[in-house]
């Protein structure tokens, strides 16, 4: 079937998507957007969260016919061109980055978080990030990335 | 496999009289990892994330209709106040993201016995609204939905459109067991609902029988014994009282052992639950009791 949906502010139709494709599989594959990552395709990880019509969602668990006319929003949608979001910018700056893998979903997760809470307390991010692996870091220069942009931005407000 | 998307309420049951075989899909929370893993491979997927209606809820004369699709985010923001046991099942479902798209009436649908939502569910005596082209209506109390191990009364061309409740008039508390705080599948649940203007009690087992179930001999001591109009006393609830609601929802129960835990630890942790939510429940009575005195 064929799929009209937009991304990241840009109308985008992709043909031959099989109808019990996820979201996630038309991103990666279908619209080069590789960036969400595919792990555990049970909704477990969360390194697949996007945006759907403002919503964070596991992209594994939408079915790509379920996006017909929504918009969607990927971690590559987050920076401004070459200028990260502060989020992003705050995980460079707290080294909160080691593999790689879980990163762009706990960004769009974070950024969702600090969009509805700027000053999040640390049971509100540790709430908002439960349903993100991450298997390198032990989660404690995540929560000091997400801290920091929440800072940054408020400053900035 | 084909992709059916109807607009409307009468659509999406043509759709589904058309083609029974066809599986609903609203969040994708539970049809999708099917999907994903090969488990299953429906001839179609009816997609009832467009009919609008279905995601919406209302309250006429002192009952609440939710439409099937609410997702379980809305019901804690939206509903915590007139569904407390429900609101608070729905806080311990998935995560942030899978409780922004996972709906109770997904969770009916899947009718698995683990299901969050089905303990508060029974214990406030809700009543499923079900449809079918050919047979118009059926409403459905919870208690008669549930019928075997991921088994509903749905037929092949219902599919489910609104639960009913009443909102609380007394406190409600879910509590469930599992291996962390969050993304966890019960290991058990229990749901508690007291209703005093009939002076009632509602209770819901998850996860410790082929279906979620009533634990009813338990309600109808504890309706019995508990002093409804007094709640004033300063002492709490006879330690008799709690041991022996906590054995008689252990008791209803018909648990397995599985990979999740063991018939054994299943019965004392329900009886845990039961005494430690009515513990609460008790006390929440009384302090309302107190403020109105």
């Amino acid at each position: 079937m064929r799929l009209n949906f937009t991304v990241n502010g840009r109308a985008e139709t992709v043909d031959d998507v099989w109808e019990g494709e996820s979201l996630l599989y038309v991103l990666r594959e279908r619209a080069g957007l590789p960036g969400s990552k595919n792990a555990c395709e049970q909704g477990e990880c969360g390194s697949c969260t996007v945006y759907l019509d403002g919503v964070p969602v596991c992209a594994c668990l939408v079915a790509a016919g379920q996006a017909e006319g929504r918009e969607v929003r990927t971690v590559e949608g987050l920076a401004d061109g070459d200028r990260l979001d502060p989020i992003q910018q705050a995980f460079v700056d707290a080294g909160a980055v080691q593999c790689g893998f879980c990163t762009p979903g706990l960004l769009v997760q974070a950024h969702d978080l600090i969009e509805r809470v700027p000053r999040p307390s640390d049971p509100e991010i540790r709430e908002a990030l439960a349903g993100n692996l991450c298997r390198c870091t032990g989660y404690e220069k995540i929560l000091d990335a997400v801290r920091l942009a929440a800072e940054r931005k408020a400053g900035a407000r | 496999m084909a992709f059916l998307r109807p607009t409307t309420w009468p659509e999406a049951l043509a759709a589904k009289a058309e083609l029974p075989g066809a599986v609903p899909i609203q969040g994708g929370t539970d049809v999708m990892v099917e999907i994903n893993f090969d488990v299953r491979r429906p001839e179609a997927l009816l997609d009832l994330t467009r009919v609008a209606e279905l995601a919406r809820w209302s309250e006429t004369g002192g009952r609440l209709r939710v439409g099937a699709g609410v997702p379980y985010s809305r019901v804690i923001g939206e509903l915590g106040d007139r569904l407390p046991g429900l609101a608070q099942a729905s806080r311990t479902v998935g995560s942030p993201q899978i409780r922004n798209r996972g709906t109770v009436g997904g969770n009916l649908g899947a009718a698995s016995p683990a299901g969050d939502s089905h303990p508060p569910l029974l214990a406030g005596g809700a009543v499923i609204e079900v449809e079918s082209a050919a047979r118009g209506v059926r409403m459905i109390p919870a208690e008669e939905f549930y019928l075997g191990v991921k088994r509903s009364a749905l037929e092949p061309d219902e599919l489910i459109r609104a639960f009913h409740a009443e909102p609380a008039t007394g406190p409600q508390y879910f509590s469930k067991v599992g291996t962390r705080n969050a993304m966890v599948i019960a290991v058990c649940s229990f749901a508690l609902a007291l209703h005093p203007a009939e002076r009632r009690v509602g209770t819901g087992i998850g996860s410790a029988a082929p279906t979620p179930l009533r634990a009813r001999a338990a309600e109808e001591f504890l309706a019995a014994e508990l002093d409804w109009a007094a709640g004033l006393a300063p002492a709490g609830l006879a330690p008799g009282v709690l041991a022996r609601f906590g054995e008689l929802v252990s008791e209803a129960a018909a648990p397995i052992d599985d990979v999740r835990g063991t018939a054994g630890y299943r019965r004392h942790a329900l009886a845990v639950m039961a005494r430690r939510t009515l513990t609460w429940a008790w006390n929440d009575y009384r302090k309302a009791r107190e403020q109105c005195a």
